[in-house]
């Protein structure tokens, strides 16, 4: 795991937003989920923080969306890279944009 | 809390090619009055002698995280040294100082350096970053920006440009310069030396940590959206995206009037990150983000991104997530493309903009 990637300044990470509410936090699961879903991968909150499911049942705990993704790469065994034109038509897709 | 104690030391960093011209602008910034309560880290004394209390020198040592990233090397000797400082000033053997000042050497990279701050834990609470000072000589700059990636990326990610050496450049040099400066980065101000003198204080002390002073810094940032009209007026008959080749800088715009979700946001753009961090060399923007009122302020250096801050209002009553990417040897169409699709955004019917480009 890469120790910096986004991470400034506080001890959680930046994309956490301000709001700490438990229908926050499932809100940030299910969003996370429509994701992940990309490259088979499944989020679920656990204690605070997340476990991260791979497509072979294997998982990880994960603090923060900043650790979320060098995880997401070793559990499903190929780079996510959003830039990656399948990954995108994958994600107009479930958008309904395509 | 505000005491000199308890408030985080801000950190800048001044940087630019050899012989731009750092030092003297060191020295005159060490006059202003607003910077006594300021620190210097500098790597090499120099012929330039700084009369200065609070020096300390810096050996060059690079150090490779055990991640193996290539982007997330951190300076170990700056590290040492700033936490050396710290404790001098915790101990009461040098003044409590409030800023440091870090001088670079003229090839150095400035991400390692902001890196090292976010890599330490002690150094994460007790300093933040604030603005990146890049100085580029008039008369050398246009050659060396086109020969050196290390000086286009001081200037890809500064906050302020300074021109330096005007006088022996001329206008017409110094115009051309600061309009290629424009192109790599338009979200940076640009200060001519001579001016540096009244504005001195201000490059360092105006900086979006500073509540009075962010919405300015914000309206600079967003100003930069206009660059995007001029430019392709031009060449309005082309496609407007295009692949930065290898180690092309160049800046997009990401714009979305429709709010954005802050988790889907947050998501896509540190996955951005975590995949291309080394080439995204800087975002700044304001998101408009679903239930808020007030913009989110979001910047950041290749994988560190600031915690976001808020406005209270929208710098110019436009609603609208507008963030600046300058970014290197990245497809822009790609990353338009991609943005829209996370963000769950229409796609749009013209092709999408690319702010600015330059080889």
């Amino acid at each position: 795991m890469c120790g910096l990637c986004g991470v400034f300044g506080v001890s959680e990470h930046w994309t956490d937003g301000p709001d700490a509410s438990r229908a926050e936090a499932q809100h940030r699961v299910a969003v996370g989920n429509d994701v992940l879903a990309i490259f088979g991968l499944r989020l679920a909150e656990w204690s605070g923080r997340y476990t991260l499911t791979g497509p072979t049942g294997g998982s990880v705990v994960v603090d923060h969306f900043g650790s979320l993704w060098p995880a997401a790469e070793r559990l499903a065994g190929r780079p996510c890279d959003p830039l990656d034109p399948n990954v995108i038509a994958a994600a107009e897709k479930r958008s309904g944009l395509r | 809390m505000n005491d000199i104690w308890g408030a985080p030391i801000t950190a800048n960093l001044l940087t630019g090619f050899l012989g731009s011209g750092k030092t003297s602008l060191l020295r005159r910034l060490l006059r202003q009055p607003d910077l006594s309560d300021t620190a210097v880290m500098i790597n090499e004394f120099g012929e330039v002698g700084l009369d200065h209390l609070l020096i300390e020198a810096v050996d060059d040592d690079i150090v490779l995280l055990d991640s193996g990233c290539v982007c997330c090397t951190i300076r170990g000797d700056l590290k040492d040294a700033l936490l050396r400082l710290y404790g001098r000033r915790q101990r009461g053997e040098v003044p409590p100082f409030r800023r440091v000042v870090i001088e670079t050497t003229g090839l150095a990279d400035p991400a390692p350096i902001v890196a090292t701050f976010a890599a330490d834990p002690m150094l994460k609470h007790h300093f933040r970053v604030g603005n990146v000072v890049t100085v580029v000589d008039a008369e050398c700059g246009a050659a060396n920006l086109h020969l050196y990636d290390e000086c286009r990326k001081q200037v890809a990610v500064a906050d302020r440009l300074v021109v330096s050496k005007i006088d022996i450049a001329g206008p017409g040099k110094s115009a051309r310069l600061r309009a290629r400066l424009a192109a790599i980065n338009p979200t940076a101000e640009i200060i001519e030396s001579s001016e540096a003198d009244d504005a001195a204080a201000a490059l360092l002390t105006h900086d979006v940590h500073d509540e009075a002073k962010r919405p300015d810094e914000v309206r600079r940032w967003i100003a930069a959206e206009r660059l995007d009209d001029d430019l392709h007026q031009h060449d309005d008959d082309q496609d407007h995206t295009h692949e930065y080749r290898h180690n092309d800088i160049g800046a997009l715009l990401l714009s979305a009037d429709e709010p954005l979700d802050w988790a889907a946001f947050g998501l896509w753009l540190s996955m951005l990150l975590n995949r291309h961090g080394a080439s995204v060399l800087r975002v700044k923007g304001l998101i408009n983000v679903v239930g808020r009122d007030a913009p989110v302020v979001v910047q950041g250096v290749q994988h560190l991104i600031h915690k976001p801050v808020h406005l209270d209002r929208w710098p110019d009553d436009l609603p609208r997530t507008r963030l600046v990417l300058i970014v290197r040897g990245l497809d822009e169409k790609l990353i338009q493309r991609s943005f829209r699709a996370f963000m769950r955004l229409e796609i749009e019917a013209a092709p999408p903009q690319e702010l600015v480009s330059s080889a």
